[in-house]
């Protein structure tokens, strides 16, 4: 077999590089090897990137698929019709008792609710219906309050709405829609 | 271990054009997982299947040319 002509550095017992440990193939010091063992690597590394977004969409259709399984939510009693005045505000917790919820009675007479947390950064939106907005502090995110989608600012996403169930002067949350909260 | 039938040049532009096509092909498994992403959080049970079923699409082919990448040492 014939010398390598790209094989410059000789290795210390003489044989051709075929024959050498495996160590001394994967860091070469010749410069046209070298350059073509990084490349190789590098894309074994965007190899391993790949499958972590395989890992990632595999965690994104299970949580998909364990929401889908999930009962329906709880009906809980969160208000009663007095309680609010026009442009009245409650804070509640629906579903679960972690989750911030908003319940505004518009000027129109009827009653909204939503999730509190921002989609942008989860910061609390605040209420001001009479402007017909809610508002995020932190970074200006504005609401429309009768529909909860995205007036102006950072966030792309509406805000998560509570359905709501009026029985005898009693609001009930029976539901979220649009979203997690 | 037998010799190549390419000297390194040769493979390092070889690699450097599969390292192109899977530079492509990650960025956009990037861009389906943040669009899915955004559609699971705005309540969408829809997308994510087909997403991921296209994410294993793209990771086969890395694997494919990442397979032919090795054979060159071969």
């Amino acid at each position: 077999m014939s010398a390598d002509p790209e094989q410059v550095t000789v290795p210390p017992d003489g044989r051709p590089l075929e024959e050498q440990p495996v160590w001394r193939q994967e860091f070469p010091i010749d410069w046209p090897q070298s350059e073509y063992v990084s490349r190789r690597e590098f894309t074994r590394l965007l190899l391993v990137t790949s499958f972590a977004f395989v890992v990632g969409q595999t965690y994104i259709v299970a949580s998909s698929l364990l929401r889908q399984r999930k009962s329906a939510l709880p009906i809980a009693e969160i208000a009663t019709t007095r309680e609010l005045p026009i442009y009245g505000v409650k804070l509640f917790m629906y579903p679960a008792a972690k989750d911030p919820c908003v319940l505004v009675h518009l000027s129109n007479g009827e009653y909204v609710a939503f999730g509190q947390k921002c989609t942008h950064l989860s910061c609390p939106v605040i209420p001001q219906p009479e402007k017909g907005i809610l508002q995020c502090p932190c970074h200006e995110g504005v609401f429309d309050v009768t529909t909860g989608s995205v007036v102006s600012g950072p966030p792309n996403r509406p805000l998560p709405r509570i359905t709501l169930d009026i029985r005898d002067g009693r609001i009930y949350a029976t539901g979220v829609e649009g979203g997690a909260l | 271990m037998k010799r190549s039938r390419f000297v390194y040049s040769q493979r390092t532009t070889i690699a450097l054009g599969i390292l192109c096509i899977v530079i492509v092909i990650v960025v956009l498994q990037l861009w389906l997982f943040t669009a899915t992403m955004e559609a699971f959080l705005g309540g969408n049970n829809v997308i994510p299947i087909p997403a991921w079923i296209a994410s294993i699409v793209c990771l086969l082919l890395n694997l494919g040319l990442f397979y032919y990448l090795r054979n060159l040492d071969r």
